[in-house]
């Protein structure tokens, strides 16, 4: 896309400072949006992006600095007179009621909240109307539980078309989408664009801000570190921007694959909610390896966590530990049989936010000696262990006796790292291990994960980040709707090729008939 | 007289719809609040606070509609400080509730002894009278049944459907139940979810309070302290039981209603001679348990049920 | 306006706020007793006295504290695992059902070994009566607090008609109590003469247990982190089940033993009267307490004599009795929205 000089302002942030506390999450960010322009937000998790986006849609009231939208002041801290002034924004979390259908979920706060009724037909026109000419296909009547997440994606940009928005922001919009999926949403946006939309794109993904913009804002630690026009960078130079160093990709070295350590043979489980279960999942751990799982969230991968963490047991199917066979299957015979688990949301799975470092160190192990003996604690072997874990794992932290909510996420993971590994773990099971970290903690987790790996170990990494699984497996499986895709070696497929897969196209013939 | 009879009797008929009134007030205020995400366990006490304060304006001398009027105030008086305390602070809705409970019954005890300090037996006043509907109060059965009640009867039935209206085909009707399945959604859309919440919370404990002023205006004519005796507990099983919809709760009214009548006439056959009639009286309480388990597999609670909304929180 | 925490609140914060939360109460209670025509001033050392202005008024402030302990110390343990045991009420009543029931000549033994059996008996019919409500909870996720509260209203009616039929008291003249205890099943007196029975001794030593078991036991530890994030002590391989059970059986003894130290030790026999709402004070108290364990032994007491006070009080000025539930209920309220504070800020933009 060209660039637009002299193209009507639309929207200006002008020195926009936020605080949480001593952090500084925005630090003075100015800059601006010109009509029919789509630019890309950059920055590495917690650069600022989000908190920056929530400012300008109302979410959140900026400490200092002002927002203009189409040359008018917007007054601060309410979504209301964004939504008034022309801004929509998609929400990375998508604020819908499942409950409700698409349309009452797109008629929600359009009109008075005390007129005496809905006027559904003529919305419902308007909304077949937008749909067609931006090519988001959904069903007005269809209820939002039961919709898949991308066509969930496709109300949340209807409410905004709905509302005549001219400024679209989009936070981290292919988060949850595959690779076809995600050039359906950039036709979407380009269709906005030569409407006369606006766009501001949030990601940290280089190659879809390639692919979209036409000009980069590089966030970095609440500050814009850079600005360029896309066509005068490529993704080398972003993410040096966007780091402030250079990256190092890990380094795997060559290994022979060791014994078989857990075999899955037609495993089954039960579906959740919209997710599906397992449907007939073949998987062999094998030491000295690790199997990266890629796969569009929500496909299954939560099943295969849970099922080899111990939450949740198989309706059919074979499961085999080498040697041990697994009995009954529960959290505790997990741990017992070896298996060190990273959860993927470490606040909500990983960690008790009110327990302090040394009682969450010894969460699995509580049971066992030293940290207990006959049902009494023993306080003193407990704390040990936690400064054990600190200093081998390097957690920066108060002591071991603070609450471990006080914690930045990489060092919280630090701790749950140190957890899991230092019981001597022969299979570990790391589920989005490095999701929200700064690029500092993701080093320090990936080569944990690898010097592990070279140790012995067996590492089923699952991850929605495609680059990620890429770089750190020597097998890779994909994840389709409780399907496994056949093993793919290192190297033996591009992002493409696997992007396909993603998309559930080649399992027809092979998992499916199985 | 056996239970045929006791089932073809207009007065069975009529009892069982006089013991739903109050249930459904209440029923209605806790469904309003469970619909926007709140619970509210201030309900018993609310109850208790409607009732006295509607009795005690008309003992004071104001007519009947008043103190309905007074009682209702009163209900949503305590129903600001449930609402200000779970919503904006979002609090413990368990201990909120209670204490919100705690305290309004307090408060009714306190006034009342205040204000009469040396009666033994509480004052009565003239209470609503049944209004009987031309016409249709002439059919047999039905007639004395249903047509034969208390205006503030019919104003009950009348709030199902209006409470029914309001939630499927209002604006406020949908932002309410966002705000109940994920208030994300209300606050995205431009509205404010403490204002829904509060509102919600501040007009159901309204109702909750005309369900107790029911028993001293309508049902009774005095105020005894422990009149409400559970019923708000009760209400809160009857929500659950009609899976957060006005209509189905209504049912579950009438049915836990019919019972509760039921029992008090079986006390009067050869059985009532054999079984203690505490028995019988437990069955309101056993019902609504069972109710409960009953609906613990199917029902479709609302998502965002006593999940505190802090705005902008991700 | 919206909620910040505070990552490490000030001493002013976490001292200054209860503090306020406390003064507010007692500046409503000035008020109320305005309203009735009397001095606050008056009215508020008229309860302090009637609460601990003499040996005998000190004692009776004791001896009300021990059920609130009791039953403080049920809902503390509760309330720490996320249980909303509610029923204190009836699993109080339960225990003092099997009190009366062994002993008025049921078990032929001598004292010392009678009181312990009876203390048993009554914990584990408390214990058995939550567990019905806890396993309702976690096998088919019936909300506890609902069930909990009608189970009391079952409970009194039950107790009513064994009142009026098999315990009715023969000698009773028509008045619904059970017969009386017999001398050995009685619990003694601390000091002969004083009017204080080892009930109260009881009361401490299982808040003393039961602080023992939260700080230093693996099922404390277990309770602890169940109520504070059942998630992540479901993924750590905590039981959470089962944590629930156990911490049921706990409350709903401690709740049960209220009933036997009360039937026990002071009252001699059960009447429906027994209890004026001591499980639902138990949640005051516990509450005030921020569900520490020897806490409770200190909100108990507190709360107790504002009761006993605001009574003899009631009788001297003439505001009504009803003003102590009031500053009770006001005192639960304000302390939870003080708690919130201090690791809150309100931030109105």
């Amino acid at each position: 896309m060209v660039g637009r000089e002299g193209a009507e302002v639309v929207l200006r942030l002008d020195g926009i400072t936020k605080r949480f506390g001593p952090l500084v999450a925005n630090n003075a960010i100015s800059f601006d949006l010109k009509k029919g322009e789509v630019i890309a937000l950059l920055g590495e998790n917690g650069a600022g992006k989000t908190t920056l986006m929530n400012i300008l849609f109302g979410h959140y009231t900026a400490d200092e600095g002002a927002v203009e939208v189409f040359g008018q002041p917007l007054p601060p801290g309410h979504p209301r007179a964004a939504l008034a002034a022309g801004v929509g924004m998609v929400h990375q979390h998508f604020t819908l009621a499942d409950n409700m259908t698409v349309l009452e979920n797109i008629l929600l706060g359009t009109g008075s909240l005390l007129s005496n009724r809905l006027n559904a037909r003529a919305a419902k026109a308007k909304v077949q109307k937008l749909s067609a000419d931006f090519g988001l296909s959904v069903h007005p009547d269809a209820k939002v539980g039961t919709l898949s997440v991308g066509e969930r994606q496709r109300v949340e940009i209807l409410k905004a078309l709905y509302r005549d928005a001219r400024i679209l922001i989009l936070d981290e919009p292919t988060a949850v989408l595959t690779p076809q999926e995600t050039t359906a949403l950039f036709d979407t946006l380009r269709k906005a664009v030569a409407l006369g939309l606006s766009i501001i794109f949030i990601s940290h993904k280089l190659n879809e801000v390639m692919a979209i913009s036409s000009r980069v804002l590089v966030l970095r630690h609440g500050k814009l570190v850079g600005e360029v026009a896309t066509s005068d960078t490529d993704r080398h130079k972003l993410a040096e921007m966007m780091v402030g160093a250079e990256i190092t990709a890990p380094k795997l070295a060559e290994r022979a694959p060791g014994a078989a350590l857990m075999t899955l043979s037609g495993i089954r489980t039960a579906p959740r909610g919209n997710a599906p279960g397992l449907a007939g999942v073949d998987l062999t751990l094998r030491a000295g390896q690790i199997i990266g799982l890629a796969g569009v969230s929500g496909n299954g991968q939560s099943a295969l966590a849970d099922l080899i963490g111990g939450l949740e047991v198989p309706t059919s199917g074979q499961m085999e530990l080498h040697p041990a066979r697994s009995g009954d299957w529960s959290p505790r015979a997990a741990l017992a049989a070896g298996i060190a688990r990273i959860p993927e949301d470490r606040h909500k799975t990983g960690t008790v936010a009110d327990f302090s470092l040394t009682e969450n160190a010894v969460l699995e192990s509580y049971e066992n000696a030293p940290y207990s003996r006959k049902g009494w604690m023993d306080w003193s072997a407990a704390e040990g262990f936690a400064r054990k874990i600190i200093e081998t794992y390097d957690v920066r932290c108060p002591g071991p006796g603070a609450a471990i909510r006080l914690l930045s996420g990489g060092n919280m993971q630090k701790l749950i790292l140190g957890r899991a590994l230092e019981a001597g773990p022969k299979i570990i099971l790391a589920n989005q291990p490095v999701r929200g970290l700064d690029i500092g903690a993701v080093t320090f987790v990936h080569n944990r994960l690898i010097a592990a790996r070279d140790a012995g170990a067996a590492v089923l990494l699952i991850s929605e980040d495609l680059d990620e699984v890429m770089a750190l497996s020597d097998v890779i499986h994909v994840i389709y709707e409780g399907h496994l895709s056949p093993a793919f070696p290192r190297g033996s497929k591009t992002p493409a090729e696997l992007g396909v897969w993603m998309a559930g196209q080649g399992f027809e013939g092979g998992a499916d008939a199985a | 007289m056996d239970l045929l009879d006791i089932l073809l009797s207009a007065t069975f008929w009529a009892a069982v719809i006089r013991i739903a009134s109050p249930l459904i007030f209440a029923t209605l205020g806790e469904l309003i609040c469970e619909r926007a995400g709140v619970l509210n366990l201030g309900i018993e006490g609310i109850m208790v606070i409607g009732a006295f304060a509607g009795w005690m304006a008309v003992y004071l001398g104001t007519g009947l509609w008043v103190g309905v009027g007074v009682a209702m105030l009163a209900g949503m008086l305590f129903g600001l400080l449930h609402a200000t305390l779970t919503v904006p602070f979002g609090l413990s809705q368990h201990v909120v509730g209670l204490g919100v409970t705690l305290l309004a019954t307090a408060t009714a005890s306190f006034a009342y002894r205040l204000s009469l300090p040396e009666v033994t037996s509480p004052p009565k006043i003239t209470p609503f009278q049944p209004w009987e509907i031309p016409v249709l109060s002439d059919i047999p059965l039905l007639g004395p049944a249903l047509f034969s009640q208390t205006a503030l009867t019919y104003l009950a039935f009348i709030l199902v459907i209006v409470v029914s209206l309001i939630l499927y085909r209002t604006p406020l009707g949908l932002a309410l139940r966002a705000a109940g399945e994920n208030p994300a959604s209300v606050e995205a859309q431009g509205l404010s979810v403490t204002a829904i919440r509060m509102g919600a919370v501040i007009v159901g404990s309204g109702l909750m309070a005309i369900g107790g002023a029911f028993l001293t205006m309508s049902a009774f004519s005095s105020f005894f302290f422990e009149m409400v005796n559970g019923r708000g507990w009760i209400c809160i099983a009857l929500v659950v039981f009609g899976a957060w919809r006005p209509g189905k709760a209504l049912l579950g009214a009438l049915l836990f209603a019919g019972f509760d009548a039921l029992q008090v006439r079986l006390q009067q056959t050869p059985m009532g001679a054999v079984v203690p009639y505490q028995v019988f009286l437990m069955v309101p309480y056993v019902l609504s348990i069972l109710a409960l388990i009953l609906m613990s597999r199917r029902a479709e609670v609302p998502a965002a049920l006593m999940v505190p909304f802090n705005k902008g929180e991700r | 306006m919206r909620l910040e925490p505070i990552p490490n609140p000030t001493a002013l914060r976490r001292f200054g706020l209860p503090a306020g939360a406390l003064a507010l109460t007692v500046l409503i209670a000035s008020a109320l007793a305005l309203l009735a025509g009397a001095n606050p001033f008056a009215t508020l050392g008229l309860i302090l006295k009637g609460a601990a202005g003499s040996k005998f008024a000190l004692l009776e402030t004791l001896n009300r504290a021990t059920p609130l302990i009791f039953t403080g110390l049920a809902v503390a343990v509760a309330f720490r695992a996320k249980l909303w045991n509610i029923g204190a009420e009836a699993q109080l009543y339960g225990g003092a059902i099997v009190t009366v029931l062994l002993g008025t000549g049921a078990l032929p033994l001598p004292s010392a070994l009678l009181i312990p059996v009876i203390a048993v008996a009554a914990m584990l019919t408390g214990a058995l009566i939550l567990l019905g409500p806890v396993l309702m909870k976690t096998r088919l996720g019936v909300d506890e607090v609902v069930t909990t509260l009608l189970f009391n209203f079952i409970m009194l009616l039950f107790v009513s008609y064994l009142l009026e039929g098999p315990m009715k008291d023969p000698m009773g003249m028509g008045w619904p109590k059970s017969p009386a205890l017999d001398k050995a099943a009685r619990l003694p007196r601390i000091v002969e003469g004083l009017r204080l029975h080892w009930g109260f001794a009881l009361a401490i030593l299982s808040a003393l247990a039961v602080w023992v078991i939260q700080t230093r036991t693996t099922l404390g530890y277990e309770i602890r982190a169940v109520g504070l994030n059942a998630e992540a002590a479901r993924f750590a391989g905590i039981p959470v089940g089962k944590v629930m059970v156990k911490t049921a059986l706990l409350s709903g003894g401690l709740a049960a033993l209220a009933g036997f130290s009360e039937v026990a030790g002071l009252k001699g026999n059960l009447t429906l009267d027994l209890s004026p709402g001591f499980g639902y004070t138990g949640i005051i108290v516990a509450m005030l307490a921020l569900l520490n364990p020897l806490g409770v032994v200190i909100s108990a007491i507190f709360v107790a004599g504002v009761f006993v006070g605001a009574d003899s009080m009631s009788r001297a000025a003439g505001v009504p009795t009803y003003i102590a539930d009031i500053l009770m209920a006001t005192a639960l309220l304000t302390m939870v929205l003080a708690l919130k504070l201090t690791t809150t800020r309100i931030r109105w933009r």
